[in-house]
């Protein structure tokens, strides 16, 4: 088990040197960084120097070592836009995104599961089809019109909620800050973590009624229906409970793709989290911290990942064999 | 439409793999569906509209000679202002919408359905020789699956798009986006493929036949084109379907970031993009139109979709 | 108005009561972030109107943009024109309380010109800054400079002090390792001080109220500003009344916001050019059909290009009349446009050049145009593909986000264009730097002239005459001399000016703002009710 571990920790560390490198091989390719810090009527003698001194002129490789050796020392380097060190940037920023994510997680959860649920056990009502239809939407529509309509709908034409921003948020700490204290900061979760979460919410709807449909056909639940237990018992005492391990284990795995999805949310709210950071760095060519944003979502997968290949192996000991057999 | 011509099957003669499709639940199940039909219906319009635009459409919206800018944003033909020769309105360019449509149609099922072939390709390949081979072959492959889900799809279309432009010196936008988009949507969704179909395989690589297959010595691709894959297919049409449709939204999503296919050449993602900035100006169709026509389009493969997963699942019927 | 005087007129410590009985917070969104509030650090208009609220150069330009005194309460310059001398206001305080003195002008001059400053290009290197006494400065050059200190008013002067006590005395530079102190607070002497400062989330300034000007034109007690990236978005939080200020306003939603009842749009010319410029060096195109020589080498062809586009279409559909179409590669408010007129539009015309030409059935050729960075630039090039389509020109238009366009086209990149779309605005307000940087030959070894001539459009004629006009002190002959060289580059076809795009600025009714045609969101001059 030991091995198993060690060897799945060192493939991860693999897993993130090689994000670094293809990230390092496409740097080039989104724009040249010295263009956005300089206006057109800078010289060009100028150019040169400032290119120099961001050790640009390097081969890539070269660049490629000097940062892995820097974030070795959790040195992500200085933003080329803001001249703040990346990690206080997106230090600063992972809340916002963190707390949009986690809301978006649940209201998919509260949402979904529901309507799973519903729409399996009343699979042939007119009802379930109109919620399978309707949830469908979510996933009908890219996610920036959804949020754009939303915006008209209930910022603009009702006045409701606003269209940007955090609102008012509250300091917890040195390192936190928090929308969910302040009747501003709620309201102002509400569209972004709709928006978000409506794929997920989708997503969450089927499997649910993917699995519960299944349980119900097991032989247990037969079994239980035999023994003359209420239908309602069974549906929720048994059925749903075993459906919603799969479901909790996905909604887990998807916690990172949601995160990494909030790019778009985030640019059309202007919610203030790493999303929002990582594309305008993309536009304005800022490498230090698409770099950083990019080690950091492979951390978060790539741990998830082991935590889930970790747990499969202790609960299952034959996956453990099949892994461990090499 | 031929079962009742159909010649019952006699047990002398094994039937063909399209007499046991006419003779599978499955086309049952279908025309038991009226959801379903009318939704392989309208899948099926849409193909078509798409596939034969060129004929179908009354202007050529991607020949810009012929694209008025003095026509540009008149609204659909019922409404004050608008021209009959226009039906559902023009573009910012002078476009007419309805043909825009018909041709964006075409550029978004051909780029998503080539993305999504590419993922599945590489995916099914992957996941096969993960589930078959295992040890090394697998660690390998799910650790690059991990890199992949790193990966934002935008990321990789700047990528890619930079490489190709890298190669290809002179091409311009037009010609190389698509290419950019299909790779791009490609590598992004082929993870999923790999899973499910390593996990598949992972269950019947250990099963009996499997086991006799290579007991009896059968070279290995053989045993996993011919016994594996046909068992690990099922979840990977289901994918499939419910790919095309996300690839299409991707495709939009990546032109509302300025990566997807060029505004001279517009997809219905880009369509939309584009009318997206006249969403507040009162110019609603120009985000409307392609807007509808792109969520019947995903319902209706979300629709076959689901079908065809509850069809494929024996337990289910 | 009568009551905001009669504030001013009353003492001091009234005034202030007056002032917090009404003072107002206004909040206001833009399109750009603040990225660092290190004044020499990102050289933009936007980030340098957010600065010109904490920080104060020695001049300052009014609302008509003429310069006027601003830390320095006037200047002198030596009939040879080598030598300026500036008599610096007293009593003016930074916003730590420190006495401003010409000890701070000397260090700000210094960090201004050192390496890591991105202003480098607001004074010339050979100019000597010596301290006459703690409120005189004088200036010494070389050669006269009659334009000297025409960007000296977003140079913003600096405390030594301040600059001293926190390891400040160095530009931030691009390869900053640490942060920068200069770069997340500032301490100037200007009308607003910075409350604190999330780099691309949120700034509040807060009003200073020792401010040296007692002609306080604004009723504010706060600013608060949010960047907000996304067009649409920044429209709706100003339709629903989360902010009271935007800039820019997507033209196309201009009808929709005026229509709303409480807001209303601010539209206006901008001074900035936008043109489309041909690759007129290399001997082949690199990207063409056209194999063997470079068809805009030929006048005709340029002229056939001009007068293929229909510039009042594009006015009028994809500006929506917010254009002024412009015969010039500057815009009439800094260089008059009287005796220049654009060439005709006429796609018969441009066939029958092209044919003269040598091409009668038209050739191919590559286009690279931004699709974020100038008012709708996308459309205008799409717009413009369709235009040179029906003349026979068949455009391969590459329209990118600025980072890769930038990265292409500008000499860091070699200048790897055929046919592009760009837009200028001098920095100086004057002419001079349009025929220097954009109409000068390029490529002179040991001169930075023309380095964003990316087409490579060259005549040493106007050369010449460049170099004139950067010394003529006599106003009339220098506009002769200007007028002459604009002269030769129109009849050359040098470029295709298009027009100069409007401003547009979404304003809530309740506020009163004045409208700068530099596109400076100035919120000292704006009420709110």
């Amino acid at each position: 088990m030991l091995a198993f571990i060690l060897r799945r920790l060192f493939q991860s560390l693999l897993v993130m040197l090689s994000v670094a490198l293809i990230a390092f091989a496409m740097f080039r390719f989104v724009g040249d960084p010295v263009n956005q810090l300089v206006s057109l009527d800078t010289p060009q003698a100028q150019v040169e120097q400032i290119r120099r001194s961001l050790g640009l002129d390097d081969p890539v490789i070269v660049q490629f070592f000097r940062y892995i050796y820097n974030a070795a020392r959790l040195e992500f380097g200085v933003s080329y836009q803001f001249r703040l060190p990346v990690i206080s940037l997106l230090g600063d920023r992972a809340p916002a995104t963190l707390e949009l994510a986690f809301m978006s997680a649940l209201f998919s959860l509260l949402v979904g599961i529901p309507m799973g649920v519903y729409t399996a056990l009343k699979r042939d009502s007119w009802l379930a089809k109109i919620l399978q239809a309707v949830s469908l939407i979510g996933i009908s529509l890219p996610t920036f019109l959804i949020g754009i309509l939303l915006i008209y709908l209930f910022s603009v034409t009702l006045g409701l909620l606003p269209s940007f921003g955090r609102g008012e948020v509250v300091k917890i700490g040195n390192w936190w800050t928090t929308g969910l204290l302040t009747v501003s900061g709620l309201k102002a979760l509400i569209l972004p973590s709709i928006t978000l979460g409506l794929f997920q919410m989708t997503l969450i709807m089927r499997l649910v009624r993917a699995e519960m449909l299944e349980v119900l056909r097991a032989d247990y639940i037969k079994f239980a229906r035999a023994r003359g237990l209420r239908t309602r018992t069974v549906n929720f005492g048994h059925a749903l409970k075993n459906t919603l391990v799969p479901v909790i284990t996905i909604a887990g795995l998807q916690l990172g793709s949601i995160i990494a999805f909030a790019i778009i949310t985030e640019t059309v709210f202007q919610w203030p989290g790493m999303g929002l950071l990582f594309l305008r760095a993309v536009q304005n060519v800022d490498i230090p911290i698409m770099a950083a944003y990019l080690m950091l979502i492979s951390f978060l997968f790539v741990s998830i990942n082991l935590i889930v290949d970790l747990l499969y192996a202790a609960v299952d000991p034959r996956l453990r064999a099949t892994i461990g057999a090499h | 439409m031929s079962m009742t011509t159909r010649p019952p099957a006699s047990p002398e003669k094994i039937p063909t793999r399209w007499e046991r499709f006419l003779d599978s639940d499955i086309l049952a199940s279908f025309l038991r569906s009226k959801v379903t039909m009318v939704a392989a219906f309208v899948v099926l319009l849409l193909f078509i509209g798409a596939a034969f635009s060129p004929w179908i459409a009354p202007t050529n919206p991607f020949d810009p000679a012929s694209v008025f800018l003095a026509d540009a944003n008149i609204p659909p033909a019922w409404q004050q202002g608008g021209e009959a020769r226009f039906i559902f309105g023009t573009d910012d360019q002078g476009r007419d919408l309805y043909s825009a449509i018909l041709y964006g149609l075409r550029v978004s099922l051909v780029v998503g359905g080539l993305g999504v072939i590419l993922a599945a390709s590489i995916g099914i390949t992957l996941g096969l020789l993960a589930g078959y081979l295992g040890g090394r072959v697998d660690s390998l492959i799910m650790r690059i699956a991990d890199v992949q889900l790193t990966f934002p799809a935008i990321l990789i279309a700047l990528l890619i798009d930079g490489v190709v432009r890298g190669i290809f010196k002179s091409a311009s936008r037009e010609d190389t986006a698509i290419y950019v988009l299909v790779i791009s949507i490609g590598l992004s969704f082929w993870v999923q493929y790999a899973r499910t179909v390593r996990g598949s395989t992972l269950v019947e690589r250990n099963k009996d036949y499997v086991q006799a297959a290579r007991l009896v010595g059968l070279p290995a691709p053989l045993i996993m084109l011919r016994h594996v894959l046909p068992n690990v297919i099922g979840p990977v049409l289901v994918i499939l379907t419910i790919n095309l449709a996300l690839a299409v939204i991707t495709e939009a999503t990546l032109s509302f970031l300025g990566v997807g296919l060029p505004p001279t050449q517009p997809s219905l993602g880009t369509l939309i993009s584009i009318g997206n900035r006249y969403l507040f100006s009162g110019d609603w169709w120009i985000v409307a139109f392609p807007g509808v026509t792109l969520a019947i389009l995903v319902l209706a493969v979300n629709l076959l979709g689901d079908w065809l997963r509850d069809a494929l699942n024996p337990r289910l019927r | 108005m009568s009551f905001k005087t009669n504030c001013l007129a009353a003492v001091a410590a009234l005034a202030l009561m007056c002032g917090a009985a009404q003072a107002q917070t206004l909040r206001y969104a833009n399109q750009g972030e603040l990225k660092s509030l290190d004044p020499y650090t990102v050289n933009e208009t936007t980030t340098n109107a957010h600065l010109g609220h904490p920080y104060e150069g020695l001049t300052a330009r009014g609302k008509d943009l003429k310069i006027e005194p601003a830390l320095a309460e006037k200047w002198e310059v030596s009939d040879d024109g080598l030598k300026w001398r500036f008599f610096l206001r007293k009593g003016v305080k930074f916003h730590n309380g420190e006495d401003f003195t010409a000890d701070d002008v000397i260090f700000s001059a210094e960090r201004v010109r050192a390496p890591g400053s991105n202003f480098t290009t607001r004074i010339p290197t050979d100019a000597k800054f010596t301290k006459v006494d703690d409120y005189t400065i004088d200036v010494t050059l070389s050669s006269p400079n009659p334009i000297l200190n025409a960007q000296w008013d977003t140079w913003y002067i600096m405390s030594k002090k301040w600059a001293e006590a926190n390891n400040a005395v160095a530009p931030t530079p691009a390869a900053a390792t640490t942060p920068s102190h200069a770069s997340l607070n500032a301490n100037g002497t200007g009308p607003f001080k910075i409350e604190s400062h999330q780099p691309g989330v949120k700034t509040v300034f807060k009003v200073n109220e020792n401010w040296w000007n007692k002609k306080v034109e604004h009723n504010l007690k706060e600013i608060v500003f949010t960047p907000i990236a996304s067009d649409a978005t920044r429209v709706a939080a100003l339709l629903s009344g989360e902010v009271d200020v935007i800039e820019p306003v997507p033209i196309q939603d201009i009808q929709r916001v005026n229509s709303a009842g409480n807001v209303q749009v601010m539209t206006g010319p901008e001074l900035r050019t936008i043109f489309l410029g041909m690759d007129q060096t290399r001997d082949e195109l690199l990207e063409s059909n056209v194999k063997g020589k470079n068809p805009f080498k030929d006048p005709k062809v340029r002229q056939a290009f001009y007068q293929a586009i229909d510039i009042e279409t594009i006015k009028s559909r994809v500006m929506r009349g917010l254009s002024t179409p412009s015969p010039l590669m500057i815009a009439p408010e800094l260089f008059p446009h009287a005796g220049f007129t654009r060439a005709k539009f006429d796609t018969e015309a441009s066939k029958k050049l092209l044919a003269e030409a040598g091409y009668p059935n038209g050739f191919e050729v590559g286009m690279d145009c931004p699709n974020d960075r100038y008012v709708n630039d996308g459309q205008i090039c799409q717009a413009v593909v369709g235009m040179l389509a029906r003349a026979g020109i068949k455009v391969n238009l590459n329209a990118q986000p600025k980072g890769q366009y930038f990265a292409k086209v500008l000499k860091s990149g070699g200048y790897k264009t055929s046919f592009y779309l760009l837009g200028w605005t001098p920095g100086t307000f004057d002419s001079h730097n349009v025929l220097n940087d954009i109409l000068g030959c390029r490529d002179v070894a040991g001169s930075s002239r023309g380095e964003s001539n990316l087409g490579g459009y060259c005549n040493k004629k106007v050369d010449a005459l460049t170099d004139k006009i950067l010394v003529e002190p006599d106003t009339a002959k220098r506009d002769a001399m200007i007028k002459e060289a604009f002269k030769i580059t129109v009849d050359e076809f040098s470029y295709i000016p298009l027009h100069q795009q409007a401003l547009a600025w979404g304003v809530s009714k309740k506020v009163k703002l004045t409208q700068r045609a530099d596109n400076s969101v100035l919120l000292y001059y704006a009420t709110k009710e």
